[in-house]
């Protein structure tokens, strides 16, 4: 009976060590989270939107360019990335089963894992040196690499989940083939496509590593892709690494409004697929 | 012959429709698929644009410094034109194994609570959270670290391992905070949530018949779980480990922010050190000659090889647990 006994105490003590486990993983989310909001929102006000940066010690200022520059930056990616991302992926979903596309999809997968600074070092030899500046361009051009094979991966399973009774109802009726994947097929995958092309947004605003030397930084507004251009996670990182109180305060609260962006983005992906127009799982 | 599984989750065998229909195969028809390829293909291209653009970028190296020195120096000298890899890769490495030793048992602990003991509905609400954790910019978690994580490291937890674990050159030295520790802690931080994903998409695919037949056999669940579970999903859970340690290697901001930027090699884990992207991140802009920006440029295409041949070895772990569910569900 006692051996018996210890087998069920193990069995209780693991279940408790696995249930602990759980709780240490959400420390940080909760630490980060309730920081993030308790420090930053001491810093927000309507110029903390609007305004330039000031010099250190001067009072007031805030992050305006640099949160334009990253929706600039973030929307010209877009612009560059979306066609060949949900493109590849609804080539890998319609035309995928042949050699050339499991070779796609293999180094679409590769190319998920690269890691962002090495994408930076990518758009600094392909637009930094030929242009012969830091550029806007650069900055976006190095998101959109980053955002093609999480999108191409993305609208690839979401091309795949359209039953195929609708297709085949579409190509029965004499519909060419063609018709039926714009028409039939994309439609029906579009509202999943949307919401994949939000978490990718989601996640291009909160890069910084491929901005650094490539958009570098810019103290004043700026709308020109072939200028340096400020953004909130450079900004955020330049505020945090430098010597003062003053420039911290405005990290933790650059910080909010980065979190808030991405937190917007996440849920609205979010409420799509809730609402049923989202295909996702 | 593929398994009938192949054609639910490809609906239509469309290249067939479209043998069928040949004869009346029209212009629009010819023009989607062209573009079709051309769009798979541009993603040849993309990496192919990658990989040539590396290099281009790292030959000037060449001439200068033969691969071997590149690779083993441990002296980092832009002014005198000297570059040695090591002390860079040697950080990447200690702060992934600390992210990795932190982050796998947390993980694995997670996955199996989530899966196969706690009560069901508690797995959408933390699958939600895992992914906010996901979704928080590499660049926050670098300013929580830098004024949380770190003032908490050297005031509190690096003093009481010194006292309680000095005598491992691991935990020697003075408590400093910015090192080798505090980037491993934040990476496994930021690693937690691949690892623990993939690993609860691997315990779901174990076969309940395992699990049931070592509770008919007499075994308490953690047996079950010790025995047939966890064996079952073993390659899985290394392939997710790879993944996470495929992330650990190239991220940038969180710990540049807090491993201290020192080109140094040391033991002890309280020491600051330097990362392989970190040194990239810091120089690459303010680059003083070609030769430095070849350098960092090798740095990059090093870190590039690495972190290729570990997403491909993880993808082929992962690939083949699923694979063989797959098939047996079919």
């Amino acid at each position: 009976m006692s051996a018996l006994g210890l087998r069920r105490a193990v069995d209780v003590g693991m279940t408790a060590l696995a249930g602990s486990a759980v709780l240490l993983a959400l420390v940080p989310l909760a630490s980060v989270l309730w920081l993030v909001v308790s420090k930053g929102a001491a810093g927000l006000s309507v110029a903390f939107f609007t305004h330039l940066p000031t010099p250190v010690g001067e009072p007031g200022g805030g992050v305006g360019n640099a949160i334009l520059g990253t929706l600039y930056m973030v929307g010209l990616a877009c612009l560059l990335g979306l066609p060949v991302g949900i493109g590849a992926g609804v080539f890998l979903a319609e035309r995928g089963d042949g050699r050339l596309g499991r070779g796609v999809r293999f180094v679409t997968d590769v190319l998920a894992g690269v890691p962002s600074i090495v994408v930076g070092i990518v758009a600094y030899g392909l637009v930094v040196v030929p242009m012969k500046r830091f550029s806007a361009l650069a900055g976006a051009f190095s998101l959109a690499l980053l955002m093609i094979p999480t999108l191409a991966r993305g609208s690839e399973e979401l091309v795949r989940l359209v039953p195929g009774a609708l297709r085949e109802a579409s190509l029965a009726l004499g519909v060419p083939e063609w018709k039926t994947s714009l028409r039939v097929v994309l439609r029906t995958a579009l509202g999943g496509i949307v919401t994949a092309v939000l978490l990718a947004v989601a996640r291009a605003a909160g890069e910084t590593a491929p901005l650094l030397f490539t958009a570098l930084n810019n103290q004043y507004w700026s709308l020109r892709p072939d200028q340096p251009m400020a953004s909130l996670t450079v900004q955020i990182f330049n505020y945090a690494i430098s010597p003062y109180e003053d420039w911290h305060q405005k990290a933790w609260t650059a910080a909010l409004v980065l979190l808030m962006l991405v937190g917007l983005l996440n849920l609205l992906a979010r409420a799509l697929t809730r609402s049923g127009l989202g295909g996702r799982r | 012959m593929p398994p009938p599984a192949d054609t639910a989750r490809a609906p239509a065998p469309a290249a067939g429709i479209a043998e069928a229909h040949r004869p009346g195969r029209n212009v629009g028809d010819r023009a989607w698929s062209v573009a079709l390829h051309a769009f798979g293909g541009a993603v040849l291209v993309v990496a192919g644009l990658i990989v040539l653009s590396l290099y281009d970028l790292a030959r000037p190296l060449a001439g200068k410094i033969s691969i071997g020195r590149f690779l083993l120096g441990s002296d980092w000298d832009p002014v005198a034109e000297s570059f040695g890899a090591l002390p860079f890769a040697y950080g990447t490495l200690v702060t992934s194994a600390v992210g990795i030793a932190v982050a796998l048992p947390v993980s694995v602990g997670l996955a199996v609570f989530l899966v196969e003991m706690g009560p069901p509905r508690l797995r959408p609400l933390v699958s939600f959270l895992i992914e906010t954790l996901a979704a928080i910019p590499s660049v926050v978690y670098g300013l929580w670290g830098l004024f949380v994580l770190v003032p908490w490291l050297r005031t509190t937890v690096e003093p009481a391992l010194g006292s309680a674990l000095g005598f491992l050159p691991l935990f020697r030295g003075p408590p400093i905070g910015l090192g080798f520790l505090a980037a491993g802690l934040i990476l496994a931080v930021m690693i937690l949530p691949t690892i623990a994903s993939v690993t609860i998409e691997v315990l779901k695919t174990t076969p309940p018949s395992l699990r049931e037949g070592a509770l008919a056999l007499g075994a308490t669940r953690w047996e079950a779980i010790r025995m047939a579970v966890l064996p079952y999903g073993r390659a899985g859970i290394v392939g997710a480990a790879l993944l996470g340690l495929g992330r650990a290697l190239g991220e940038t901001m969180a710990v540049t922010m807090v491993i201290g930027n020192s080109p140094e090699i040391h033991a002890s884990l309280f020491a600051p050190g330097y990362s392989l992207p970190s040194v990239i991140a810091n120089e690459f802009a303010e680059a003083t000659g070609g030769v430095h920006l070849a350098a960092l440029a090798g740095l990059g295409l090093v870190l590039f090889g690495l972190t290729i041949a570990l997403n491909a070895a993880a993808r082929m772990m992962v690939g083949a647990i699923k694979a063989a569910a797959g098939g047996r569900a079919a």
